[in-house]
Order: structure tokens, then sequence, then C-alpha cells
């Protein structure tokens, strides 16, 4: 396809052509609008009424955290239904999280647990290969949130 | 939702993301040519279409007058169009002049090679020192002339950052080259712009423009071979780096030097994101891609890590996090 270059100093009829890339670059800019991340969304701040769970521990809510899934970017490792870009392939797949009795094969699945993992994995398994990233417990909250509802 | 997520969404994760790609937002002085253009030819377009959709309707009146053939001839086929491409030619031809020439004499130059897929830039160090290598980032200092060398590894690609300037393809065998300058601080967005292979979609970069203090003061840092990491970890990873060759491809200065096939990861923790622009930059991001960069980006040089076990790969990741 032509290229609309500088160069169209020694090529002038080549900025003519570049009405050619517009529809694209239209297409860009509107796909870009749409991928902006919305803003914090207020009025969602309710822990999920129903989602208390055996610990006692409240969760958050299961949007932001789907959210902050996608702005952590744990796609990086695991598949997460949902979660834009969230494919690869060196940690297990989410799909049946909320369903699952076990979290990395031998922690009960409940919701302290889940929020104590997403802390902190190498404390509650020594060997796992996933990082602790640093999460605030609020935000493990919102992303158990996420977990439990994929059955 | 509360404080803490409207801080969340401050941490630096989200650093190259949602920087500006637009051609429609120029930051420089080529890129304001190139989207006065967009704007007037978009315009004309329309303004043409409206007339054709006018004259459509007059002819789908009743009792509408037929206009005889020689007017339709001369008028709509030869006179319309012979002043407006005219005018639209010699005005785009007057601007365009004013697209600065694409030469290196008086700007800074740097070098970038285009490789499947991602970018390696090179700086010439500071004070005459030995060249910087670096990746997928172009740091330059703001309203100053920088000419991007620009040759390829493999394949054609094109270098195209919209909002400081047009595309340049780079070419096997080949130096091309691109003048680029910023008018204002910013992160600048760019991607390959010609089709190079699988991973084509996922070449992007990143054109970091600072005030000149703070470029000096980053091409300095950048300048510095990898520091010894402080905590356990780290230390532990950097060993790991070592034990699983990682330096057949990748060159970490101070740690191994002699490999050239995949991008330096000197000061890697520095960066905003990782793969070309694929990924953020922390130690999960890291792990996911040492463990497994078929998974993300299909048909990459790199290998998965196989058999490396889960504490020496969150070792690693961390290690690297730290090369800032």
């Amino acid at each position: 396809m032509p290229s609309l270059t500088a160069s169209a100093v020694r090529r002038p009829f080549a900025a003519l052509t570049h009405h050619a890339v517009l529809p694209s670059v239209l297409a860009c800019a509107f796909l870009l609008a749409a991928c902006k991340e919305p803003g914090a969304q207020p009025g969602n701040a309710a822990p999920g009424g129903a989602a208390t769970v055996q610990a006692g521990t409240a969760l958050g809510d299961a949007a932001t955290g789907k959210r902050l899934m996608a702005q952590y970017q744990c796609g990086a490792c695991h598949a997460i239904p949902g979660v834009q870009g969230a494919g690869g392939g060196a940690g297990p797949s989410l799909e049946h999280m909320g369903s699952l009795s076990y979290i990395a094969g031998r922690i009960p699945n409940n919701g302290g647990n889940m929020v104590a993992w997403l802390r902190d994995p190498p404390a509650l398994k020594p060997g796992t290969p996933m990082p602790a990233l640093g999460l605030s417990e609020q935000e493990a909250r919102h992303m158990a949130a996420y977990l439990r509802t994929l059955k | 939702m509360t404080d803490r997520m409207h801080a969340a969404a401050e941490v630096p994760l989200a650093a190259g993301q949602g920087t500006l790609q637009s051609v429609l937002h120029p930051a420089g002085a080529d890129a304001a040519v190139i989207g006065q253009f967009a704007w007037v030819l978009f315009g004309a377009g329309a303004v043409i279409l409206l007339a054709v959709m006018a004259l459509l309707l007059a002819s789908l009146r009743r009792h509408a007058r037929p206009l005889p053939a020689r007017a339709w001839i001369l008028g709509a086929g030869v006179a319309f169009p012979v002043v407006v491409l005219s005018a639209l030619l010699v005005w785009s031809t007057w601007r365009s002049a004013e697209l600065r020439p694409q030469t290196s004499n008086g700007a800074m130059a740097l070098s970038v090679t285009a490789r499947m897929w991602w970018w390696d830039v090179r700086y010439a160090g500071p004070g005459g020192g030995p060249e910087i290598a670096a990746a997928n980032e172009i740091h330059i200092p703001v309203g100053q002339d920088v000419y991007v060398g620009l040759n390829s590894a493999d394949v054609i690609h094109s270098l195209w950052v919209p909002a400081l300037a047009g595309k340049r393809d780079t070419i096997p065998g080949r130096v091309t080259g691109l003048r680029l300058r910023a008018d204002k601080p910013g992160i600048y967005r760019g991607q390959c712009a010609e089709y190079c292979g699988a991973q084509h979609a996922r070449m992007a970069l990143h054109v970091v423009a600072l005030a000149q203090p703070d470029y000096d003061a980053w091409l300095a840092r950048q300048a510095r071979p990898a520091v010894q990491p402080a905590d356990e970890l780290a230390l532990r990873g950097r060993a790991v780096f070592l034990e699983q060759r990682c330096q057949s491809c990748h060159t970490i200065r101070g740690v191994a030097e002699s490999a050239q096939l995949g991008p330096d990861l000197t000061h890697v923790g520095s960066r905003m994101q990782i793969g070309a622009g694929t990924l953020i930059n922390h130690r999960g991001t890291l792990a996911g891609w040492i463990a497994d960069p078929q998974a993300i980006k299909p048909g990459v040089f790199m290998p998965p890590a196989s058999g490396i076990d889960g504490a020496s790969l969150r070792a690693l990741a961390a290690y690297l996090e730290q090369l800032k």
C-alpha cells in the first residue's frame, strides 16, 4: 500500500494518494476511543449482597474486579472468560474458578483464601510461579468477587 | 468506587496505556501538515458527495427538464474535475513542500532496527561513550529535531508514529531515515505500518518526549551497566538468568554482553511495556511472558521456558523488574 511518507516532498503526487489510508486512520481513532479505560464507576461500591462466603469475608464488586484483572493483565498467564485479551498459557485457565474446590490444587476455595492467595501466592504455596503483585486487600476482594462468578 | 480504586487507576500500570496514536492530534510540525491534508481531503470529498446527491435528487423530481448532454459532459465531466482536482493538487503540492526534508543535518541521530516483531533502538552514548541499546521505546528531547536512521534485520517494516510524522519503511540492506520532532512532552504511541508476518499487529512502540534535562538524565541512567540487585529474590533471579542461558539471546550489560538476537535487557525494568507494546511491565507479566511467550505472541523467536520451577521463574521476573 502506498504509505504517506515525508518523502512527499520529492513525490508531490503521493500526497494525493493518502486518502487511501484515511479510513484506516479513522477506524483506528474510533477503536482507540472505544478502548479508552472507563473511569471508576461510582455507585457499585456496595459489597455484593449475596456474596458473603464461608470465611465471613465480604467480597467486593465483580465488575470492578473484572476491570482490575484487565488492568493488571492477569491474562499474561491466565485465560479468563470475559476479560479482554486474557489468553495467556503459562498458568491454568480460570474458566471455572468459581466452582472449583481448591485454589492452586490444595487451598480450599473460599473468599477469604482467594483474597489471601491473590495478595501473596508464594506465602500459601512456596513453589508457585505466581508472583505477589502488591494488590491491596480491596483490589483482591474485587477480583475474588469476579472469580466467584466464573462457574 | 472508593478512593482506593481511584488510586488504583493511577498506579504506573497505566503507563503507556491510553496514550494517543492519532493523526488527528498532531504534536509535531510534519504531523500537523499531514493532519491538515486529512481534514481538507475529507472535507472536499464530503462536499463533492453532497453535490452529487443533490443532483441525484434533482433528477428524480417529476417534470424535471433534462439538461442537454453537451452541458453535462463539458460541465460535470470536464470543467468540474479539472477545477476541483487541480485546486486540490496545487494546494497539497504547495503545502507538502512544508514537510521538512529528511536529512540528518543539524539533528540528533539515533538508529532503529526493525525486527520481527520488535524495535531495536540504539543511542550514541553520552560524551562519546559506547552506544546504548534499548527496545521498543524511542526517547527524544522535546523541541529538537531527531533523525531516526532506519533499517531492518529481516523483512520490510514501516515506522509510523501518527502524532509526530509520516511513515517510513525500513528496508533490509538499505538505510532509510525519518526526521521526528515533538513539540510538547508526552508519550506518543506508534506501530509497524507494513505487514511483516504473524505478529505485525503486536509490533508497537512508544516515543517518549522529555524536556532536555530529563532526557539527559534518562540517557545517563541508561548508559550505566545493570546494578547488582539488593534483595535476595532478585539476586537469585540473576543466577537463574544465567542458569537458563537467557544470555544466549539477551544482553544485560554487566552480566553477559555477547548476545544480539533479542532485546537488550540492561534496563528492561524501566520500560513501560514488554513484547513491543503487548503487555504492561511488571513481575507478573514478565513471568507470564518468559514462561510462554508463544501463548501471548505466537511465532516470536523466544521459546517457552520449559522446565523452570515456579520459584525460579518468580525470582527471574523479580530480577528483571528491578533492572530500572
